[in-house]
């Protein structure tokens, strides 16, 4: 099937009215708990929610994208989830100022989630920032499995790590790097995760952080013909793929180049399919990209 | 204090509203649209709605051949509102009548096709094969859309240019179809492009694009979009969307309008409907809620019935009316039937 042509995306997600139920600060991060019924019995690791701003009359239009942590599908208040929050901008800094039993809107779960393995194989994850939230579920999932899971998470100084504890309790081995070396090793993940592939046999790679992060961990591992599945972070309008705002160029099996909507054909790709160093442009043999310069 | 009312109560909370409009030929039974560029086609908005429940789907812009659009960033949030510049990124008309426009069909819900062009050329090749395909409702042709390379190609810019596309569409398509200019706002005097588009063959217009607009980064201090400017569309531009159809409605009393612009409750829609369109099309809201169409349906429903309408009908243009002819309520609870249309349009 031909691109931009709907693929019936996210049949499972659905809008809900969820409630806050804690938000809790955890370095350079907020961690929000909101009641999501519906949503929670349907997440696999990977996924995201989008949430609505400021409320009916908010002058912020768009919904703001987060990649789940964890579900609990049951429990007191039903299902709940959790998404971690970095106060940058007026709707992120807005969630963190929320309070217990505040309502939100809710859309999920969005998004192509990360494959996970037939049988028990070595895998490294890797996060970069809060990008290490959703490898917390996906750990999970691949310790149920049976997997070996080595993870390495990091950050330019140490109040930007985020999910350390819950990531060393989910994980066969955990490692630190920070860039000013307040935490771990000084330096990269990607000193980190080449340390790991040269030295032992991996598996699969997962990834979730920052753009060039990911265009790292992709070229590693694109060498060592190791798979790997990163999960981008690409800004999104709408999140449910009718948009066309969150595209980067991705490489199909036929060979050609599309720009494919992170929310619906992503977050998580195959690092080997993303053309990491063209994101942000229209590569020459797009498909569809000689129609802009006629 | 006086209020106008035109008569109250008569169909009951129970019933069922009869929310019908019509665009030239075409009858719909709810004026609720959404607006081309914003649902796609429809099949990602059908997880949260039953899109065959609201008056019909308008497609994102179709082109003769698939194209990537623009590069990312592509989109800024504004208060109120967001810029674009997508660049009309689609599969080509062939691919998207084979996949898009038929699940549209077999779903069953009411489409207006959106078609977009470079050139007359590229228009009557598209509306050609959508004359061959079929199954639509009626096209809407974009020859507004703001994000093109050259903005000479933005054909509703003039009259001379945005008459010569809609010639052309009409003459390759069914004499049947209803076609719909969309219109851009970015002009000294868009009743002039809907006088001359209406002369060329026009069944109607869609009143209106997004605004030219530019936001700059300051972290970067470069622009935000990698477009450089985009299109400015959300609850902001609502006002000049109101002006634009009042404007056009005073003028061409009986010009179908399908009104635009930063629709996000049933209120914003009626306001568009007493200003002069017989239908509305719900757009950058759908980002802000996917079941945004259907829910402003049911909010017009009511805002209609609490004003005593009895059909959506009664509603249009119903702003424009004389001041005579303002009913006043002269004791509490007392209504007074004025039967079906008791107004006329101001002529100028």
């Amino acid at each position: 099937m031909s691109v931009g042509a709907s693929v019936g995306a996210n049949p499972g997600a659905i809008q809900v009215d969820g409630e806050v139920l804690d938000v809790q600060r955890t370095g350079k991060y907020f961690v929000l708990s909101v009641t999501a019924p519906g949503i929670t019995e349907r997440t696999r690791p990977g996924q995201f929610v989008t949430v609505g701003m400021g409320g009916e009359e908010s002058s912020m239009i768009l919904r703001r994208s987060f990649a789940i942590q964890r579900v609990q599908a049951r429990g007191m208040y039903g299902g709940t989830l959790e998404f971690v929050v970095s106060p940058v901008g007026k709707g992120t800094q807005w969630l963190t100022k929320l309070r217990r039993h505040d309502p939100l809107n809710l859309v999920g779960p969005l998004g192509k989630p990360f494959t996970l393995p037939t049988k028990p194989v070595t895998c490294v994850l890797v996060g970069g920032g809060y990008g290490s939230a959703p490898l917390i579920m996906l750990a999970e999932s691949l310790r149920d499995r049976g997997c070996r899971v080595d993870t390495i998470i990091g950050a330019s100084t140490e109040d930007k790590l985020y999910g350390g504890l819950e990531l060393k309790r989910v994980s066969t081995s955990l490692t630190l790097a920070t860039e000013d070396g307040t935490a771990g090793m000084r330096g990269w993940v990607t000193d980190a995760l080449i340390d790991t592939l040269d030295s032992s046999k991996v598996d699969v790679v997962y990834a979730c952080g920052p753009m060039p992060m990911l265009a790292s961990v992709a070229a590693e591992c694109t060498t060592r013909k190791i798979f790997s599945q990163c999960s981008v972070e690409e800004s999104m309008a709408c999140g449910i793929g009718v948009c066309m705002t969150c595209v980067l160029p991705v490489i199909g099996e036929d060979g050609m180049t599309r720009m494919l909507r992170s929310c619906v054909e992503g977050p998580v790709f195959r690092g080997d399919r993303v053309r990491w160093a063209d994101v942000g442009t229209i590569p020459d043999g797009t498909w569809g990209g000689e129609g802009l310069r006629s | 204090m006086t209020r106008t009312i035109i008569s109250t109560g008569k169909a009951s909370p129970g019933s069922t509203f009869d929310l019908r409009t019509h665009l030239g030929s075409l009858e719909l039974h709810s004026p609720v649209l959404t607006a081309s560029g914003c649902a796609a086609a429809g099949r990602e908005l059908d997880n949260y709605f039953d899109i065959t429940a609201i008056g019909g789907i308008v497609t994102k812009s179709i082109m003769l051949a698939p194209r990537s659009g623009r590069a990312t960033p592509r989109m800024a949030e504004t208060p109120s509102g967001m810029l674009n510049s997508i660049g009309l990124q689609g599969p080509g008309v062939e691919s998207f009548l084979e996949t898009d426009l038929a699940w549209l069909q077999q779903r069953g819900a009411r489409t207006i096709v959106s078609i977009a062009g470079g050139t007359a050329d590229e228009f009557g090749k598209v509306a050609a094969k959508l004359r061959v395909a079929g199954g639509f409702d009626a096209i809407e042709v974009n020859i507004s859309c703001p994000n093109v390379e050259d903005r000479g190609q933005v054909f509703a810019c003039r009259a001379d240019t945005a008459a010569q596309i809609i010639q052309t569409v009409r003459r390759n398509s069914d004499n049947k179809i209803p076609i719909f200019a969309k219109l851009s706002p970015d002009v000294t005097d868009i009743v002039e492009i809907a006088a001359s588009v209406s002369q060329a063959g026009a069944t109607g217009v869609s009143v209106i694009n997004t605004l030219l607009g530019m936001v700059i980064d300051t972290e970067t201090m470069r622009p935000a979009l990698a477009g450089v400017t985009g299109g400015l569309s959300g609850p902001a531009i609502r006002p000049i969307a109101v002006r634009c159809i009042w404007q056009i409605r005073s003028a061409l009393p009986d010009l179908p309008i399908i009104g635009m612009g930063g629709v996000r409750t049933g209120h914003d829609a009626l306001e568009m409907i007493l200003a002069g369109a017989n239908a509305i099309s719900v757009g950058t809201s759908i980002f802000n809620d996917p079941a945004a169409p259907m829910r402003i349906q049911k909010e017009l429903e009511q805002e209609l019935r609490s004003r005593g309408f009895e059909s959506l009908t009664q509603a249009i243009s119903f702003a424009h009316r004389e001041e005579s002819e303002a009913v006043t309520e002269t004791a509490a609870g007392e209504s007074i039937d004025h039967g079906e249309q008791n107004w006329d349009f101001i002529s100028e």
